[in-house]
């Protein structure tokens, strides 16, 4: 077993699951000969064949659409959006159709499918290629939101979505797409879906991430460890349905609660977990929740970047005032 | 049985590969020194280019997508505007930039990660890059309407590629556009690939410029490599526009030479004969061929060109990377009109880490 990147393990996921079940088809742009802008799809073409990896035309609502009609029709489409930038043409479809088909038709027609995309900051990519819109998805009833923050996870989680029978919207930090590496095995093994997972353990305060900021808010946490303080890390990993039940019980022990993401501050999903606190964990907090986020403000171009992103010091900063309430 | 419509796309072109002309060229061709304009600014777009892709490949500047034999594409377009008029670009009409006034050094900063780079000091009213393939079309439908609404003889030109007729919005903006005559030329630049996706798996239709008809507007096709057929071609939609006769989608036939960015590696998918057939029909090298044929254009010229083209670029590149990025809270200071207290607080906190 080798160690492999978090983009090898997404493709090591969809060979996977093709390989094991015809129905699940590969479409976006650029995915066949080119492997996808990000290798994502590198070399399903030619194990897989056209007809199951497609090219599309330049079409973002076409192939959310096409997807809705082929997963009614017994197929898994597993569709691919360059960047995160390029999907609000498919929100129509996500919102009026892949998330209510099931509902509409009282179960009898249903919508499996993955729509992936990379997304969020810190690579120096060019306009419109740097956003965290996850929050959007979150919104939307019907469908899950799941984002994988390490190579196992990105298996683990997208094989999940795939054999899901509803829409997943997978977003895919471009981040940490090439580093780390972890030992992934290719074994079929899927992750639970509406899960968090706890990948730091502590007792002192709770911080609650995903996707890259991950990253940042372990180191942030080793920082403190030397400290003594010691931070219990939860990797949200859905973030709709989210699972409330382990950042309470997190929580619940911790008595403190900061959050990290890097998307803009208002309206995004650190809002529903605060609230989440609000509503069921309030006897618990000894400190009010905090939030660490990118800024209200349209993603800077990259010359600005870094200051957009929540960084390990803007994490620290934070929970050293989550943690200086009595 | 009847006919209920007929339709035919004529297809436009004075200067064959090697530079000969194949019928009398345009008035406008007339005055040597229009010609030879717009041979030195696909000169200047394509040492621009070179350089750009230079600064990129050693780390100098972000991702840049050339416009290596496409040049005569946006300039032929762009020299037949008025400066009156509104360009909207896509994201590879540096040369039509250039020509409407758009400083190298803003182009520079812009794909160097800069906002301050869509902020013109030239052409203020023309449009930023667009990034979002195609969905620049439904905005050169809402200038034009703009200048309908005014009562103005103006007129929008907006440029996308092959892979943007795929869209809805392209379809959608030369509907309204239509239905209302509205004075805006669309034009495709069909470079044959999107990425990686041919043009033949782009659309089954035969022509791009044919999708105008469905819209109800005529479409047009011209040889893309021909920088006087642009600009003549686009020139009449521009003057048909501006004289209240709505709009025209001209398909421009070329092609993209190199990668289609800094980001991309064209080897994985094409053909390297393809390409170098395709090298033999490049717009500069025909209009030089046609320059010297016709005793307009030597040696001394050519190589004087050369030079002033590689000092203009070089001094565009030196005050660009003298720029001096904005402060970090610039982030905030064109987010709204006015910045709502909510945001001040976030600046302020911005403020507060970043202080040394
Ligand atoms: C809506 C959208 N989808 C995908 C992308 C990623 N992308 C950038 S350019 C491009 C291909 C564009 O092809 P074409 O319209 O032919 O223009 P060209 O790049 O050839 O000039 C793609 C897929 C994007 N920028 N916008
Ligand atoms: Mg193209």
């Amino acid at each position: 077993m080798s160690e492999i990147t978090l983009v090898e393990a997404v493709c090591m996921a969809l060979a996977r699951a093709m390989a094991e079940d015809e129905t699940v088809l590969v479409l976006g742009e650029d995915v066949g000969i080119d492997g996808g802008v990000f290798r994502a799809t590198d070399g399903l073409i030619s194990r897989f064949g056209a007809d199951r990896v497609m090219d599309t035309p330049l079409s973002e609502s076409l192939f959310a659409g096409l997807a809705v009609g082929l997963g009614a029709q017994g197929f898994r489409p597993v569709v691919e959006y360059q960047f995160m930038g390029f999907i609000y043409p498919a929100i129509d479809q996500i919102v009026n159709h892949a998330g209510r088909l099931r509902n509409r038709t009282r179960g009898r027609l249903t919508c499996p499918m993955v729509i992936r995309a990379p997304y969020g900051g810190g690579i120096h990519a060019p306009e419109h290629h740097s956003e965290s819109m996850e929050a959007l998805f979150a919104h939307v009833p019907g469908i899950r939101v799941v984002i994988p923050s390490s190579p196992a996870r990105a298996y683990g989680l997208l094989l999940a979505a795939i054999r899901d029978p509803d829409p997943v919207v997978f977003l895919e930090p471009k981040r940490i797409y090439r580093a780390p590496k972890e030992e992934v095995a290719d074994d079929g093994a899927a992750m639970p879906l509406d899960q968090c997972f706890t990948v730091r353990e502590g007792r002192d305060v709770t911080l609650v991430a995903w996707g890259a900021m991950i990253v940042e808010t372990l180191v942030a946490a080793e920082t403190l460890a030397a400290e003594g303080v010691e931070a219990e890390v939860i990797d949200v990993a859905t973030l709709k349905p989210l699972d409330m039940a382990t950042i309470l019980s997190s929580v619940e022990r911790t008595g403190r609660c900061a959050i990290v993401h890097e998307a803009p501050q208002s309206g995004g999903v650190g809002a529903e977990i605060a609230a989440g606190l609000a509503d069921r964990g309030l006897v618990n907090l000894l400190a009010p929740v905090q939030r660490v986020t990118g800024y209200d403000t349209v993603m800077p171009l990259p010359r600005l970047e870094t200051y957009y992103m929540p960084t390990e010091e803007r994490i620290l900063r934070t929970v050293r005032r989550v943690l200086a309430y009595a | 049985m009847t006919q209920a419509a007929s339709f035919t796309i004529e297809h436009t072109r004075f200067l064959d590969p090697q530079g000969r002309p194949t019928q009398a060229l345009p008035d406008f061709a007339e005055d040597p020194m229009a010609v030879i304009d717009l041979y030195k600014a696909m000169v200047l777009t394509r040492t621009f280019d070179a350089k750009a892709v230079s600064l990129q490949r050693t780390g100098r500047m972000g991702t840049y997508a050339s416009s290596l034999g496409q040049e005569a594409v946006p300039i032929g377009a762009a020299a037949a505007m008025r400066a009156e008029d509104v360009f909207l670009p896509s994201f590879r009409e540096q040369g039509g930039q250039i020509l409407r006034g758009v400083r190298m050094a803003e182009i520079l900063l812009y794909w160097g990660g800069d906002e301050r780079g869509s902020d013109f000091t030239g052409p203020r009213e023309d449009f930023p890059i667009c990034v979002p393939v195609g969905t620049h079309a439904p905005h050169a439908a809402g200038v034009a309407r703009a200048f309908q609404l005014r009562g103005q003889a103006r007129v929008a030109v907006c440029v996308f590629g092959d892979g943007a007729t795929s869209r809805g919005d392209v379809y959608e903006a030369m509907n309204f556009a239509g239905v209302h005559r509205l004075p805006v030329v669309f034009v495709a630049n069909n470079n044959q690939w999107a990425i990686s996706v041919p043009r033949t798996r782009q659309t089954a239709a035969e022509t791009l410029a044919q999708k105008a008809i469905a819209a109800g507007i005529p479409g047009t096709q011209v040889d893309g490599n021909d920088v006087i057929a642009v600009r003549q071609v686009v020139g009449s939609a521009i003057e048909q526009a501006r004289a209240g006769e709505g709009p025209t989608l001209v398909e421009a036939l070329t092609y993209r030479l190199t990668d289609h960015t800094t980001a991309d590696d064209a080897s994985r998918y094409r053909d390297d004969a393809e390409v170098s057939a395709r090298w033999k029909e490049e717009p500069i090298a025909r209009l030089r061929l046609y320059l010297s044929d016709t005793g307009q254009w030597t040696k001394a010229e050519e190589e004087a060109l050369i030079g002033d083209c590689t000092a203009q670029v070089e001094g565009a590149v030196a005050e660009y990377l003298a720029t001096p990025a904005m402060p970090p809270t610039a982030m905030f200071d064109h987010l709204y009109a006015v910045l709502p207290a909510p945001l001040a607080e976030q600046r302020a906190e911005l403020e507060e880490v970043v202080k040394p």
